[in-house]
């Protein structure tokens, strides 16, 4: 018996030695010459081939092998993987998601090259940041205007017109318990009131207009493109682009100020950190490169020339509200318990 | 001659013994072991400290979590209820009647299950939703309803799509299997349709309906596509797994969770592994296959049901093709095929809907073989009674295990290069996570994902197959695996083709397993739906669904055309629609 079961241990040690040479095979591993480093990235999926192009240009011999996903996925598959790093280093994925990152001790500071043209509020201030800003995303209202005026309601101004009773069951918004987007609405609310207490009293009214709280950060707004709801509470760079789609969008940014967030870079801590990857960070705040950024975003962290993105605010510094990325990251646990207590368990249908 | 016999016996049996412990390491390794990692984190807290209960005790405290689990209930006894209901009407409608245009029903019954559940929603939308065709009425043309999608409705018609086809299978299987001669004894003794409808055909496949309801409880109580794109705020707790982890990386709590899921489902199954207790097998070596016979009303009753159905199911279809050509919906009903070229979304082009489809077909291949190979071992051999019950348990567990945290545990396990040995000073090198990051975690992974359906359905088969012939063929000194090869395996063709359809298909579709999963040079095309979809392009999503559907609708054909060739090869009763 317990000979049967060496031998059995043997088979399955030497068939699983077998399975991954055979799948090897299957993929046909080639061009082993190339550096190749893996990216992990949350920008869009319509924006990366763009920005590659002058790092595919001036790098030939790199090879960049990107894995785009939500901000939330990339950041649990980081996360998932602390024990054998899969990723060289991330590129645009949301600085509170990093600042988690850095605090389970994933991210190794690095101060990539021209790191004097970030401006302040887009970096860790460390000597060696953990993470690097490229441009800042901002949340938005996306307002159907033929479904508005089918309902007659006026287009919502601000955070505080949201509460008016005429738009009962016709807003949606993304959860903050699922998206970052969310949380960065809800985080801006709870500082930008007198008080918290006052942030909460807000949200409260806000819930009673709420139809639906959705799972990602660009859903309302599309919900909305579709007609499915009036108001969508999503952010900037989505609601432009829809607008510019030609949906009968039209996008409104709060006259209190937008929450907002900063897309930014980090090293990844591994045994052996790849030259590579520094090269890519060097690049990915580029002047360059931050042009191409700043085609999308209203706001980047390194200062071009490039004209505001059609559809924006004319001073879009202005337009974001207080917030402290820090205070919104220590306390994201709190607040989110807060939230789902308050708003979560009503959430069984009527 | 005697010494002859002696030898074959016991090497058949040395034999045997070895393939068992075998299948019982790949299960444990492959199932078990990958989930270890998974119920440690549920003790411990973010940071890896060692809790306790604590963070049971906080989940049973917080009254919006607890909430979802009610609501999981209620979605997964309702669907159970519709799910078998629908399909066993199919099923019988295929198997027992002369229902017209036999064959086109057949080929389309699983059709609802070609389309990836975020597509469902999509067309569910499209119908249903505030600007919905039948919303609206048509633009305006009649009364519009409005079904309130959002919510436990669209749950609802969104895990029925998906579930029933599943009860089908597995109905379509055990109805196949019968014998004519009892109802040939129950016509002489004149007894009524619904008197054998309630002594022979109920008995004979409450096995397969039991199962069914057990796979259909299981598989809509933790789905999380169908929730996630049209549960609004009808919060299940496969979508709180979801904002645990992938919205606030809130691991330990998503594993609490995943440990709340599996208790339901570890009920299910001792109550279905008491139930089966007294199984006999159906199918003797002397069984006549039943033909069913000319009843105009039951076929023109059957024909009504199943033709409203497949509507259905072709109307939301229809509309994922509509929303895949149409420029803006609602405001803009122009028509383009731009949609169809993926250039300017993805990245990637049609690379993404290549690496799937080689995906699904391995998936189909390994996974066809390794679980009906399990399957067989487990129910037809007597030697090793308790690890065989142990590897019937681990393999009815994947179903019980919702794709997302199936994709984390296989993170956790197989991105660890290496295990320490506890209390000495000691690294064992981890063969498995060379398969990290290759083409054979994905394949390997929906294997898993998807074989607890495959394991029943086979079982089912299997048990239904006379032990007779093993016996004979002991004492006729065969060895077990010509008797496997010659008999076992013709009589049960038609479930091993049903077996790699269902993994092909399931694999085309499959994301919450594999987003996690997937490799940074080999991007699959659910992933990309997924990613389409949330990037606003829903017409390229619903472009690549229906990619995705027609080549699902491709190889079934495919199929119809083998099994209909090989089971005439075979036997005449196995496959009664040819009759």
């Amino acid at each position: 018996m317990k000979k049967l079961f060496s031998f059995a241990m043997g088979a399955a040690v030497i068939g699983t030695a077998l399975a991954p040479s055979a799948n090897a095979w299957w993929w046909g591993k080639k061009g082993s010459e190339k550096a190749s480093i893996t990216v992990y990235t949350a920008l869009e999926d319509d924006q990366i081939p763009n920005y590659l192009k002058s790092f595919e240009r001036d790098y030939p011999n790199i090879e960049v092998n990107i894995v785009r996903d939500s901000t939330g996925i990339v950041t649990a598959k980081l996360l998932a993987e602390a024990e054998n790093p899969q990723a060289d280093v991330v590129w645009g994925l949301a600085a509170s998601s990093l600042l988690v990152a850095n605090d389970r001790g994933l991210i190794q500071g690095y101060a990539p090259k021209g790191l004097s043209n970030v401006k302040p509020s887009f970096r860790d201030p460390a000597k060696k940041p953990s993470w690097v800003g490229i441009d800042s995303w901002i949340s938005a209202f996306c307002v159907n205007k033929i479904e508005a005026q089918k309902n007659g309601l006026s287009i919502p101004k601000s955070w505080a017109d949201l509460t008016k009773p005429e738009y009962k069951g016709h807003i949606v918004m993304s959860n903050p318990a699922s998206s970052g987007t969310g949380y960065l609405s809800v985080a801006s609310r709870l500082q930008n009131l007198p008080s918290e207490e006052d942030g909460w009293n807000y949200l409260d009214a806000l819930h009673e207009n709420i139809a639906q709280y959705m799972h990602s950060g660009s859903k309302p707004c599309k919900a909305a493109g579709k007609g499915e709801y009036p108001i969508g509470v999503s952010f900037g760079y989505r609601a432009v682009k829809q607008v510019n789609m030609g949906q009968p969008i039209e996008a409104v940014f709060p006259k209190e100020g937008s929450g907002w967030d900063v897309e930014a870079n980090a090293l990844i801590k591994k045994d052996k950190i790849k030259p590579a990857a520094k090269t890519f960070l060097d690049w990915a705040i580029s002047p360059e490169v931050s042009r191409e950024y700043a085609k999308s975003f209203a706001i980047t962290a390194v200062e071009t020339d490039v004209p505001l993105p059609k559809g924006f605010p004319s001073n879009p510094e202005k337009q974001l509200a207080k917030n402290d990325l820090q205070w919104a990251a220590v306390n994201r646990e709190r607040i989110l318990a807060e939230w789902a207590k308050r708003y979560d368990g009503k959430s069984a249908p009527k | 001659m005697y010494f002859k016999k002696n030898f074959n016996k016991s090497f058949n049996i040395l034999l045997l013994r070895i393939l068992i412990i075998f299948v019982f390491i790949l299960v444990s390794f492959f199932i078990i072991i990958p989930l270890l990692p998974l119920f440690l984190k549920s003790f411990s807290d973010n940071k890896n400290n060692f809790i306790g209960l604590e963070n049971f005790i906080n989940y049973i405290q917080n009254p919006s979590l607890t909430q979802s689990f009610i609501n999981s209930l209620k979605v997964a006894i309702t669907t159970t209820f519709f799910s078998v209901l629908i399909g066993f009407i199919y099923a019988y409608a295929l198997t027992r009647t002369r229902l017209p245009l036999k064959k086109f029903f057949n080929t389309f019954s699983l059709f609802s299950l070609y389309i990836p559940p975020l597509a469902v929603a999509i067309g569910l939308i499209y119908i249903f939703g505030k600007q919905g065709l039948i919303t609206q009425g048509f633009f305006g043309t009649i009364p519009g309803f409005d079904i309130n999608l959002y919510g436990f409705n669209g749950i609802i018609i969104g895990e029925i799509f998906y579930c029933f086809p599943q009860a089908l299978i597995i109905l379509v299987s055990a109805l196949n299997l019968s014998d004519q001669r009892l109802y040939e004894a129950a016509e002489s003794l004149k007894a009524s349709p619904l008197r054998k409808f309630l002594t022979i055909t109920l008995p004979n496949i409450k096995y397969g309906l039991m199962n069914s309801f057990f796979i259909c409880f299981i598989l809509s109580f933790t789905d999380f596509g169908v929730p996630k794109v049209v549960g609004g705020n009808f919060n299940v707790l496969a979508t709180d797994i979801y904002k645990q982890v992938v919205g606030q990386q809130n691991f330990a709590m998503g594993a609490t969770i995943s440990i709340y899921l599996l208790v339901p489902s570890i009920l299910a199954f001792l109550i279905d592994k008491n139930f089966q207790k007294n199984e006999a097998s159906l199918i003797s070596g002397k069984s006549i296959p039943f033909k069913p016979r000319k009843n105009l009303i039951v076929d023109s009753i059957m024909f009504i049901f199943c033709s409203l159905i497949l509507i259905l199911v072709i109307g939301v279809f229809s509309s994922i093709v509509l929303a895949s050509l149409i420029k803006i919906w609602p405001y803009d009903i122009s028509l383009s095929l731009q949609n169809f070229r993926f250039s300017n979304v993805a990245g990637n082009g049609y690379e993404p809907y290549f690496n799937t489809v080689f995906m699904s077909i391995y998936t189909a291949i390994f996974g066809t073989i390794f679980v009906f190979f399990t399957a067989y071992l487990v129910e037809k051999f007597k030697p090793l009674k308790k690890i065989r019950m142990l590897i019937y348990f681990f393999s009815t567990l994947p179903i019980a295990i919702p794709g997302l945290v199936l994709g984390l545990s296989y993170i956790l396990f197989f991105n660890k290069p290496s295990f320490s040995v506890p209390f000495l000073d000691f690294q064992i090198f981890n063969p498995f996570s060379l398969l990290y990051g290759t083409m054979g975690i994905l394949v390997l992974a929906n294997i898993i994902h998807f074989f607890t359906v495959c394991f029943i359905s086979a079982t089912t088969t299997l048990k239904q197959i006379d032990k007779e012939f093993e016996e004979v063929s002991e004492s006729l000194k065969v060895p077990f695996y010509k008797t496997f090869l010659r008999i076992t395996i013709p009589l049960s063709l038609p479930t091993i083709l049903e077996i790699g359809s269902y993994y092909f298909v399931n694999s085309m579709i499959t994301v919450s397993a594999i987003i996690f999963l997937y490799p940074a040079k080999i991007p699959v095309s659910s992933v990309s739906i997924v990613n389409m979809d949330d990037a606003g392009d829903t017409a390229s999503a619903a472009a690549m669904s229906t990619l995705i559907v027609l080549t699902s609708l491709f190889v079934r054909l495919i199929y119809e055309f083998t099994s209909r060739n090989v089971s005439k090869k075979s036997s005449v009763w196995i496959n009664p629609l040819e009759t």
